[in-house]
């Protein structure tokens, strides 16, 4: 994003390709951006962003996770790294257009850039309307529309203790909810006499507004703002209502509506609606046919401004269609389905359709609890055909209903109202949709088009399927139902789903934990012989299932009475070459040594020590990823004879042969470094020291950084922590390796023992849910729900198994042993430490090694496939 | 006395592999964990890999993996398919038959087997 001089931008571009002008990098913006690169005009046509804020474009729709879920700005970003530089797009970030001259075909920036369009592209977006009430603008007065807004608001809730919000629509409960989050006494005042009044009905309002209240948000409806009080000082102390009240508070919080940004088209004469919005046709071409109008800015050629994201979106599409050219196929925009599904201040709010059955003919289907809070109003046309709906508390079945609409649906519409059991056949499940409905309608894929990608693209799974038809990828709200869709089409198609573990096992090795814990099954062999499938029952097992039962019962070893040692008994047949010798095998058969170094702290005596046995056995050194020193190159009778060595000298085993955890890394924090603002070291060391020896579905990595500089990198671990001036910021679901994934923040300023007590949850949730061999990166991409779920369960306990996964946790922290000291104390296990059963005192030659780089390396082994020896 | 590969569980005492030059002493029939196996290092310098299933059967086969050209097989987990018992390499994964050594992922590979009896 540099931002070449003023001179580069002369009036021609001197590669003589067309120029495309995108005025406004918000969510819309961004996505016309990819439009146009997916319909290759960026790799033809040079591309110019003016963008007013000082940042690129992010998802507006979750600034309210600012607050509730610490979401930091950067996370919120839409703009994939390294696409600007990829599709060679011009951004000028902070330079907003201030001009359009359309006979010269010019647009003029603040920063004085002159820059000349082939083709004009305004996505400028809307502004917050405020009510001109007296008051309106002083100090404590916001709007709530953009990141810079959030932070502002955030400052200045520090010194006050009331905040009131004018507005209780959609934007004012998000406010609300931003405010309650800042921890204010918080107050909604709508001038309508329910809350969400576009959205939702009186039932439906009542509903949310029972809800909302029960979260400590008062609630103020039918009454309007009449002026804004201040004190002498000019700071807000309050509002003046139209029912002669007055409400104290200390700061005020603008969400009543928005309306359409159009100055900038106003200024060179492009036609505008009587009531505001850009007026375009169906292919978002404005009154000049070179100039477009895409998102919020636009009047649509239905004579509407939308103010969703997902119209915004089919208006950019639209338009970079009509950009790339007649080849590129695709209908206009001539409307859109204002469907909406979300959950504010925690209450789960939808409405899809006529939500108000404004329709003539239209009836009432109702269900109504107002003791759970749940309201379900379904419209229904006289024909039985599904107009529309509003539901509150429980929109489980939105992602089946908005689809159905327009339709006969299968059955009753009673019945789709009804929670189960109350009368409820089995709920109708996304199979009974039709192949037109739209699944996710952020990307405006049909259910045909998800079961097209399965059947025909050969998606395999939900994130085949989101790569390849971008369903899901918006607000997510469909990943649910686009799960059970691909679960059915894979079936459909002859793909037996086996979710089995192994050919010995038809379980998934979540379900196999289970049948372990609740039956307390402590053998493999039981497991195999009457949980496996049929033909596999008496057999040998195989080497997939067998390790990871060895896991599962180690896991569990402290709550099913197994023993805690990995190598007792039958437990030792099960394990992995590298747990077998707790050590990890090398190519040419010979062992590495990784000892335990908690957070990456050493002592110079310790680190002499390890120097001495590496020197001594001729091992090669390293020194690795993780802060840790591996030393390779062990015969396998040399195991015992250097853990004697590094035990005596105080180490422990680091687990980097089990599928544990393996390090916790740590940047030097408060202690030393002078931005650190938390003790990272040791709170690496307590984790590393708590967590140890802990078997998992894979291996597992962390590392605390004591500042948000993050120089530990934290936030590319399994689970991360990050100091903040509070406390700590708990990232989880990080990977490097192959498929890099950003760690999702859980939550954020926690103490120690809330840390601590978070991150016992969360591993052993993802221990006892994820599949063999998945990291906590793939865990959290697969599973339903995904980090909000995870978060339901861990953090709010919405399964009511908090208490149970800490005590698993406790129990492992408990029963913590070092398995070489206890294995050096053990003659029986250190019998299989020999190369040859029949010459335990000879080394295998196949382990050779030649020098390099004044270490050793292994000799490259003959390979021949086939060996024949006489018999 | 028997030399049959996957010798019947039902005895105790020392096992025997034969080599080009005779029968080799290994190991007690007690020094064989189930589910694992142990190298033998065979008078010519070369490796075989002897074996106990979950019933107490025995087998020998080569101990070097052909694939990588390390004595490792020893090591491998065991695992039965079709009823056939097998070892899985611990290094690339492929698997050997224990009845004959022939590599059940690439027909091109295979390793020696070796008759054993317990005496």
């Amino acid at each position: 994003m540099t931002t070449p001089t003023p001179a580069a931008f002369g009036a021609v571009d001197r590669t003589g390709r067309p120029t495309v002008v995108l005025v406004g990098h918000g969510m819309v913006g961004q996505r016309f951006l990819e439009a146009l690169a997916e319909h290759g005009v960026t790799a033809r046509a040079r591309v110019v962003v003016l963008c007013e804020e000082p940042r690129p474009a992010y998802d507006r729709v979750h600034l309210t996770s600012y607050f509730s879920e610490g979401t930091s700005p950067q996370e919120l970003s839409l703009v994939e790294d390294g696409f600007m530089a990829r599709h060679g797009v011009e951004l000028h970030v902070g330079d907003p257009a201030v001009a359009v001259d359309r006979d010269s075909r010019t647009v003029t920036s603040r920063s004085g850039l002159s820059i000349s369009y082939d083709t004009l592209v305004l996505a400028t977006g809307s502004y917050p309307f405020v009510p001109p009430v007296p008051g309106k603008d002083a100090e404590g007065c916001f709007v709530y529309r953009t990141i810079e807004d959030v932070l502002a608001i955030e400052a200045y809730a520090q010194g006050v203790t009331s905040g009131a919000v004018v507005g209780g629509g959609l934007l004012g409960l998000e406010a609300a909810g931003a405010l309650r989050g800042l921890g204010l006494d918080t107050h909604v005042v709508e001038f309508a006499p329910r809350l969400m009044p576009v959205q939702v009905d009186d039932g439906g309002g009542a509903a949310l507004r029972r809800s909302v209240e029960g979260l400590g948000v008062t609630v103020h409806t039918g009454v309007g703002t009449q002026e804004i009080t201040t004190d002498d000082a000019g700071r807000v102390t309050g509002m003046a209502l139209s029912d002669g009240s007055e409400l104290p508070a200390g700061m005020v919080v603008f969400s009543a509506g928005v309306r359409p940004r159009d100055d900038l088209a106003r200024a060179c004469g492009l036609d505008v609606g009587e009531r505001g919005g850009i007026v375009v046709d169906a292919s978002c071409r404005t009154s000049d046919p070179a100039v477009f109008a895409i998102g919020e800015c636009a009047l649509a050629a239905d004579g509407r401004v939308y103010g969703l994201v997902a119209p915004g979106n089919e208006m950019a599409e639209t338009a970079a269609r009509a950009i790339a050219g007649p080849d590129a196929p695709g209908a206009g925009f001539t409307g859109a389905d204002t469907s909406t599904k979300l959950k504010l201040l925690g209450v789960d709010v939808a409405s899809f359709g006529d939500a108000h059955g404004t329709a003539d003919g239209a009836l009432d289907v109702l269900y109504s609890d107002s003791r759970s809070g749940v309201y379900r109003k379904l419209v229904i046309g006289s024909d039985g055909t599904l107009l529309g709906g509003v539901l509150v508390g429980d929109v489980e079945s939105y992602g089946v209903l908005r689809p159905l609409t327009g339709s006969v649906p299968p059955v009753a519409p009673e019945h789709l109202v009804l929670p189960a059991g109350a009368g409820a056949p089995v709920a109708l499940g996304p199979t009974a949709l039709p192949d037109e409905a739209v699944i996710c309608s952020c990307h405006n894929v049909s259910k045909g088009a998800i079961r097209s990608a399965v059947a025909d693209q050969g998606c395999a799974g939900v994130p085949e399927v989101k790569k390849c038809t971008k369903a899901g990828t918006g607000c997510g709200s469909c990943l649910k139902v686009l799960g059970q869709l691909v679960d059915a089409e894979l079936e459909a198609g002859g793909v037996e789903v086996d979710r089995g573990l192994c050919p010995c096992f038809g379980q998934t090795r979540a379900e196999l934990y289970e049948i372990v814990r609740t039956l307390r099954l402590t053998s493999y062999r039981d497991l195999l012989d009457r949980h496996g499938r049929e033909d596999a029952r008496g057999g040998e097992g195989c080497e997939v299932c067998k390790p990871a039962v060895a896991s599962v019962l180690a896991s569990l070893a402290p709550v099913i009475g197994a023993s805690v040692h990995v190598l007792d008994g039958e437990q030792a047949a099960l394990q992995d070459t590298n747990d077998h010798f707790l050590a990890n095998m090398q190519k040419n058969g010979s062992y590495s040594v990784v000892p335990r170094i908690p957070g990456g702290e050493i002592t110079p005596e310790k680190l002499i020590v390890i120097g001495e046995v590496a020197r001594d056995f001729g091992l090669y050194t390293k020194i690795t990823g993780g802060q840790r020193i591996d030393l390779f190159g062990a015969r396998v009778e040399q195991l015992p004879l250097i853990w004697a060595r590094l035990v005596a000298a105080g180490f422990e085993s680091g687990h980097a042969y089990g599928k544990a955890l393996r390090t916790v890394k740590s940047c030097v924090g408060s202690t030393w470094c002078r931005f650190g603002v938390q003790d990272s070291v040791r709170m690496a060391i307590d984790l590393e020291l708590r967590y140890r020896g802990l078997r998992a579905p894979h291996k597992l990595k962390s590392a605390v950084s004591g500042c948000a500089r993050e120089c530990a990198e934290a936030q590319s671990k399994d689970f991360g922590v990050i100091a903040t001036a509070s406390g700590w910021n708990l990232y989880v679901g990080g990977n490097g390796g192959a498929t890099p994934r950003h760690a999702d923040l859980l939550a954020k300023d926690l103490s120690d023992a809330e840390l601590v007590r978070l991150i016992d949850r969360f591993l052993m949730f993802y221990i006892r849910t994820a599949d063999r061999l998945e990291r906590t990166s793939v865990w959290l991409e697969r599973i339903p729900g995904g980090l909000d779920h995870v978060r339901d369960v861990v953090v709010h306990d919405s399964l009511g198994i908090c208490d149970e996964l800490e005590a698993l946790m406790a129990a492992h922290v408990a029963g913590y042993r070092d398995e070489w000291a206890d294995t050096l104390d053990d003659p029986e296990r250190l019998r299989r430490f020999v190369s040859f059963v029949n010459a335990p005192g000879t080394p295998d030659p196949t382990v050779r090694f030649v020098p390099e780089r004044d270490q050793i390396r292994p000799e490259p082994l003959p390979v021949a496939l086939t060996e024949t020896v006489p018999v | 006395m028997t030399t049959l590969t996957g010798l019947a569980p039902v005895l105790t005492g020392t096992v025997e592999l034969r080599t080009s030059s005779g029968w080799l002493a290994v190991c007690a029939t007690a020094d064989l964990e189930p589910g694992r196996g142990v190298a033998v290092l065979l008078p010519d310098g070369a490796q075989a890999a002897v074996f106990k299933d979950s019933t107490g059967r025995l087998y020998a086969i080569g101990n070097v993996d052909p694939f990588t050209g390390a004595g490792v097989l020893c090591h491998g987990l065991l695992g039965s398919a079709g009823g056939r018992p097998y070892v899985a390499s611990p290094l690339l994964k492929q698997r050997f038959a224990l009845a004959d050594g022939r590599c059940l992922d690439d027909d091109a590979a295979a390793v020696a087997s070796y008759p054993l009896r317990v005496s």
